[in-house]
């Protein structure tokens, strides 16, 4: 038999980074839209022109109305997922140390987990008053179940053997938990956090909506009482920056704490 | 100070693992332990160590703590045990943080251990930059770093290569030389257990009971592969585990 090259039948299964796929995709999208409310094979009740929502996104900036709208929604997001995720980490900290206490709170977060936190918001009108403590209070709950969960998780993943070799060694209980367990649980809180701040986006849209005069989800219900289009979708073009920008925001933190990694 | 181990018995669940093991280990000697797997030599060194408790017999210290000593019974771990986010250096530091020495000590003792493992150039390394038995060497350097009167070593070649064995053997050989320590050395490799010990302690398989102690008069330094009196005592060694060995390897995994 004549010799024949082993054909290759390895490769694949391995994402790799494409730079400005991404990028491209999104401006494809963009001019494909252009092109179809322009042309009018999309009626401008469907969609609005993305020229015309850039340009509506620009007089925001440039009028000073965007940040009367983005300054408290900042505020608003930082202040509640500040409070759920700090108590969200002692507590799965101590969840994941201390068994009395896993067994008396991992029900109790089961059970809140699953609501729809919106639903509290009356609650929390008559409980925190209607103005910024409810909104704080929501996010904060919104954010505080994922943050337990993730941060318990987290703690029960750390290798025990690091633990016995600590104790083997004569470390104190609060070393171990400070220079093994907390470090070693990092990367699972962190990647929890990523969850727990997107949920904490869309419960302050929520919550604006419900009850605030300004606000991004405040002037997206505003803009969407009237139809129109450009500022409602203004609006949806801030809020997705404000998620690529926390998503950046805990890469980057990423790359700082967890550098031993890659 | 030696160690010795006093009608050792313990359980998991139902099942025996160790019947009734009594073992001294003198000072300034290296003990192996082998013994097909499965028969609890891991568990008799952790609780050499004081990190399980046997339920019935007792583990016995005497003699005095050497000078200086931060911590006696100190484990060197198959797995290597490092923190992947501290350096070399970091991690050695871990263990002498909790005695409040001076930044001076502690800085001349990591130099003084890396010295003897020669790692003195991956001080600032992190343990995945470095191979297998580097990272073997930095745990042995953490271990000497505290200054333990006994050194209890779990299998610490067994997850590294036949070539890096043979080294670290051989550097495990020269500490001992420059500085004897006491040790239990816990193998399931026979070629490390006539190379290291000065007695082989061999356990039977599960429940693990102590068959035989043997006393090798070579000096640890004057051992080199293929020496005739080691081949005849690995053979001999060999010949006591095989059938222990094939039958714990045709039992069913409990658990």
């Amino acid at each position: 038999m004549a010799e024949q090259s082993v054909p290759f039948r390895g490769g694949g299964f391995r994402p790799q980074t494409k730079r400005g796929v991404g990028v491209v995709v999104f401006v494809v999208l963009l001019l494909f839209i252009e092109w179809g409310t322009r042309a009018g094979w999309i009626s401008n009740l469907t969609l609005p022109r993305p020229s015309d929502v850039g340009a509506t996104l620009w007089d925001l900036g440039r009028s000073g109305v965007l940040w009367t709208h983005l300054g408290p929604s900042l505020t608003r997001l930082f202040v509640g997922s500040l409070l759920g995720v700090s108590a969200g980490i002692g507590i799965g900290v101590l969840i994941g140390l201390f068994s009395y206490v896993r067994a008396g709170l991992v029900p109790v977060v089961a059970a809140i987990f699953p609501i729809p936190k919106i639903a509290l918001l009356p609650l929390f009108v008559i409980w925190f008053g209607i103005d910024e403590g409810s909104k704080y209070a929501l996010i904060a709950l919104g954010t505080f179940t994922p943050t337990v969960v993730a941060t318990y998780g987290a703690v029960d993943n750390v290798d025990r053997g690091l633990i016995r070799m600590g104790q083997s060694f004569g470390l104190g209980w609060l070393s171990i938990v400070r220079k093994i367990v907390l470090p070693g649980a990092l990367p699972g809180i962190l990647s929890g956090l990523r969850v727990s701040l997107a949920i904490g986006i869309i419960l302050l849209v929520a919550a604006e909506m419900l009850g605030a005069e300004y606000g991004v989800g405040a002037y997206i219900l505003q803009a969407g009482s009237l139809y129109d289009l450009e500022r409602l979708f203004a609006g949806v073009v801030i809020l997705s920056a404000l998620g690529v920008l926390t998503s950046w925001i805990i890469g980057d933190l990423e790359k700082r704490l967890l550098a031993w990694r890659s | 100070m030696d160690l010795s181990l006093d009608h050792l018995t313990h359980r998991y669940g139902d099942m025996l693992v160790l019947d009734d093991v009594s073992l001294r280990i003198p000072a300034g000697e290296i003990l192996c332990v082998i013994g097909p797997s499965g028969c609890g030599k891991s568990t008799l060194l952790r609780m050499l160590g004081g990190l399980e408790q046997p339920d019935q017999g007792q583990v016995l210290q005497g003699g005095e703590v050497p000078d200086g000593c931060l911590n006696p019974l100190t484990f060197v771990f198959q797995d290597f045990a490092l923190l992947p986010w501290r350096t070399v250096a970091g991690n050695i530091s871990l263990v002498l943080e909790d005695h409040g020495l001076p930044r001076a000590e502690v800085d001349q003792i990591i130099d003084d251990v890396l010295a003897r493992t020669k790692l003195s150039d991956f001080r600032d390394a992190l343990p995945r930059q470095l191979s297998g038995g580097m990272k073997q060497r930095v745990a042995i350097a953490r271990a000497l770093a505290v200054k333990p009167a006994v050194m209890l070593l779990d299998e610490p070649l067994s997850a590294l290569d036949a070539q890096t064995r043979e080294l670290l053997m051989e550097d495990l050989v020269s500490l001992w030389a420059r500085q004897p320590f006491t040790a239990v050395y816990v193998t399931h490799n026979l070629a490390e257990a006539v190379r290291l010990g000065h007695q082989i302690a061999v356990l039977s398989r599960r429940p693990g009971r102590v068959r035989e102690v043997i006393r090798i008069d070579v000096p640890l330094l004057e051992r080199a592969p293929g020496l005739p009196e080691l081949d005849a005592l690995q053979s001999r060694l060999w010949h006591l585990m095989r059938d222990e060995a094939l039958a714990a390897d045709q039992e069913l995994v409990h658990g």
